[in-house]
């Protein structure tokens, strides 16, 4: 019962995650590109609900911050001015669709700037660039798993399905695809492109790269289940009362390997999540300013900002129970099969 | 026996070749080549730029500069590196060298770590050890291994017990054996990194599989006759269960590899990773082509003898063939 409730719980947190991903501009208080030169690397604003004169405020605010001169890179707050935390405030534009909206869910009026998650060197918001980048991270992984998925049963099913010199010849790409040591093949991949791209195009770049040369295993898997498939005699019945190959594929066999496949793109995902971070990180993927996971931990390789700065580390942190998610669903998929 | 070891050993050259043409193809079908920015540029001559791609033999035919290729792949130079100007095997091998001083200590950690405890944890099913074991590796599975690189430098930055970038200290004391304890030194964040990041899916799978043999009836008999518990789980169970994790040995070594890349990266290692890493940026394609040729050769190589040692270990297989 109790892991019933989690595993519905996990689905609806990945729902809910990249509903944000997709609303970042609304839920982010700031444009990504949006810098403030004379707040880097500003701490996580605190936000207070009990004021210098000790008066409670149901309302929670943050004060000022400025500069302090004993420390280098120190900030302390400005106790004089006070700036309220609102809901629903107009501010930096940003695009839904066609549309263009400047309502955000959170965030304060005047010239101050509110930092839930800390600033980076340029100043920009930590917090709008991490759901700004979560919706590249996370759509990209999660469009590279459906295009390898797609891959794995188109080449999969076919070759499990007609069998013969089809299924050998595939089966032995795929075993050459699953030899190669992957990472490289793709930064392989990655070399023989432009190096410099728009984000939109290099973001496309990422998908395709990865789900192309991750087809193997899926389709590997979609194969197997078809050769079962294909001797069982519920299937066999039906081609013995005349069938169509495509009635008997899309009644017997689809069913069975949408599953397996389903488990294993969500398998996949949080490996393609990491990939993208990991090509971004290197500077092969989307580039800045546009933020990604990775190219946001890409400035947090520095010494100092690594000692100094923890909230740079955040992007690397927020996968974390995403990832968690994924996996719960994939078992909870695989359990369902089982049964 | 041979007749196995053999057709195995032709599907090795078959899966090396295909790699090849694939990874030649991949590098043909490239827009522009290393000197194309040279002709752009006014003050280099169109004839200066024919004359060095006639240099570098890049005026000949296709299948012409495939072979020349294959044949720089058998005697070990790997193609030439227009950047260096030195075939790329020059400057591979030794950078390769340093990839293995992390990876294969890396290995031999994960799987001396892994195997016992997947194995104990295989016998107390459905206790609490089981349980913590299962929370633990999802979030070890969840960890990117990009942020256990990065938590690793942080620790050595903060702690100041470890040292960290690259391979030796600036000054060495003399005497060969305190040059090898500096490298020993530098060596062990990394290494601890990229065996974390491969601890997981063996520990998963070691537990996977060893349950499956510890419900067959054979370890009853042998519990029954009243064999001790080590003889039991190492001398009887564990063969059996071998043969998924010889499989996976392999795939781990990948796995590994792409971790050592980041890892190599962040603590600037003097490896296969930052080098490729700056020949994709430099364009040095050949240089990007040899080291993917050599580690699907390493690979493949891995893949042909953990075939041949399940051949030898499991009589199943030996039945089969």
């Amino acid at each position: 019962m109790k892991s019933r409730v989690w595993r519905s719980f996990s689905l609806w947190y990945l729902i809910g995650v990249h509903l944000i991903a997709i609303f970042a501009g609304f839920v982010a208080p700031y444009d990504f590109a949006r810098q403030e030169r004379t707040r880097p690397f500003a701490g996580p604003t605190r936000v207070h609900f009990v004021d210098s004169s000790g008066k409670f405020h149901l309302r929670p605010f943050v004060y000022g911050i400025e500069k302090s001169e004993d420390l280098g890179s120190g900030y302390t707050e400005d106790r004089s001015i006070f700036y309220p935390i609102q809901f629903l405030v107009s501010g930096d534009e940003y695009a839904v669709g066609p549309f263009h909206c400047s309502l955000h869910l959170f965030g304060i009026e005047g010239p101050e700037r509110f930092y839930l998650l800390g600033a980076d060197g340029f100043g920009r918001d930590q917090f709008s660039r991490m759901l700004y980048g979560g919706r590249i991270s996370l759509f990209a992984g999660l469009l590279a798993a459906a295009l390898a998925g797609c891959l794995g049963l188109l080449i999969g099913g076919m070759a499990g399905y007609y069998g013969g010199a089809l299924d050998d010849l595939t089966m032995r790409f795929a075993e050459v695809f699953i030899a190669v040591p992957w990472f490289y093949l793709l930064v392989a991949v990655r070399a023989v492109l432009p190096l410099h791209l728009d984000p939109s195009a290099s973001f496309s770049l990422v998908v395709i790269t990865v789900g192309f040369v991750a087809w193997a295993r899926p389709a590997k898997l979609v194969r197997g289940v078809i050769l079962s498939a294909k001797e069982r005699s519920f299937v066999l019945a039906s081609r013995g009362f005349g069938a169509s190959t495509f009635h008997i594929l899309q009644r017997h066999i689809a069913p069975a390997a949408s599953g397996v496949l389903l488990t294993q793109i969500t398998l996949l995902v949080p490996q393609f999540v990491l990939t993208e971070v990991a090509l971004s990180f290197l500077g092969l993927g989307v580039a800045e300013p546009v933020p990604s996971w990775g190219n946001m931990l890409a400035a947090a390789q520095h010494y100092n900002v690594l000692v100094s700065y923890w909230w740079m580390l955040i992007p690397g942190l927020v996968p974390i129970p995403t990832f968690i998610a994924y996996h719960a669903l994939s078992d909870n998929l695989h359990a369902r099969l089982d049964c | 026996m041979i007749r196995y070891i053999s057709r195995r050993f032709a599907n090795s050259l078959f899966l090396l070749v295909v790699v090849s043409a694939i990874v030649f193809g991949l590098a043909q079908a490239a827009p522009g080549d290393f000197f194309s920015d040279a002709t752009i540029n006014q003050r280099i001559s169109a004839e200066t730029v024919a004359a060095l791609r006639a240099r570098y033999g890049m005026e000949k035919s296709l299948p012409v500069r495939y072979w020349g290729w294959l044949r720089s792949l058998g005697t070990g130079e790997l193609g030439y590196s227009f950047a260096y100007d030195l075939p790329v095997g020059k400057i591979l091998w030794p950078r390769m060298g340093h990839t293995l001083l992390l990876t294969v200590p890396a290995l031999l950690l994960s799987w001396l770590v892994a195997v016992p405890l997947g194995i104990l944890v295989a016998t107390r099913r459905g206790s609490l050890v089981d349980r913590i074991f299962s929370v633990g590796t999802s979030a070890m599975l969840a960890l990117p291994d990009l942020l256990i690189a990065l938590l690793i430098l942080l620790f050595a930055l903060r702690t100041r017990m470890f040292p960290v970038g690259g391979m030796n200290s600036v000054v060495i004391p003399p005497g060969w054996w305190s040059g090898w304890k500096d490298t020993a030194w530098h060596m062990f964040l990394p290494v601890l990194a990229i065996a974390f990041g491969a601890l997981p899916m063996i520990l998963r799978h070691t537990r996977a599989s060893m349950m499956e043999v510890l419900d067959s009836p054979y370890v009853r008999a042998a519990r029954g006759l009243g064999l001790s518990r080590f003889v039991t789980l190492y001398r009887h169970a564990l063969p059996a269960a071998a043969n998924p994790l010889i499989s996976l040995l392999g795939i781990s070594v990948g796995g590994l590899l792409s971790v050592s890349l980041l890892v190599e990266v962040i603590v600037s290692w003097p490896g296969i990773g930052p080098l490729v890493l700056e020949a994709v940026l430099g364009r040095d394609l050949f240089l990007v082509m040899g080291a993917v040729m050599f580690f699907s050769v390493f690979l493949i190589a891995g893949g042909l003898l953990a075939d041949i040692l399940l051949y030898l270990l499991d009589p199943r297989i030996r039945m089969q063939s």
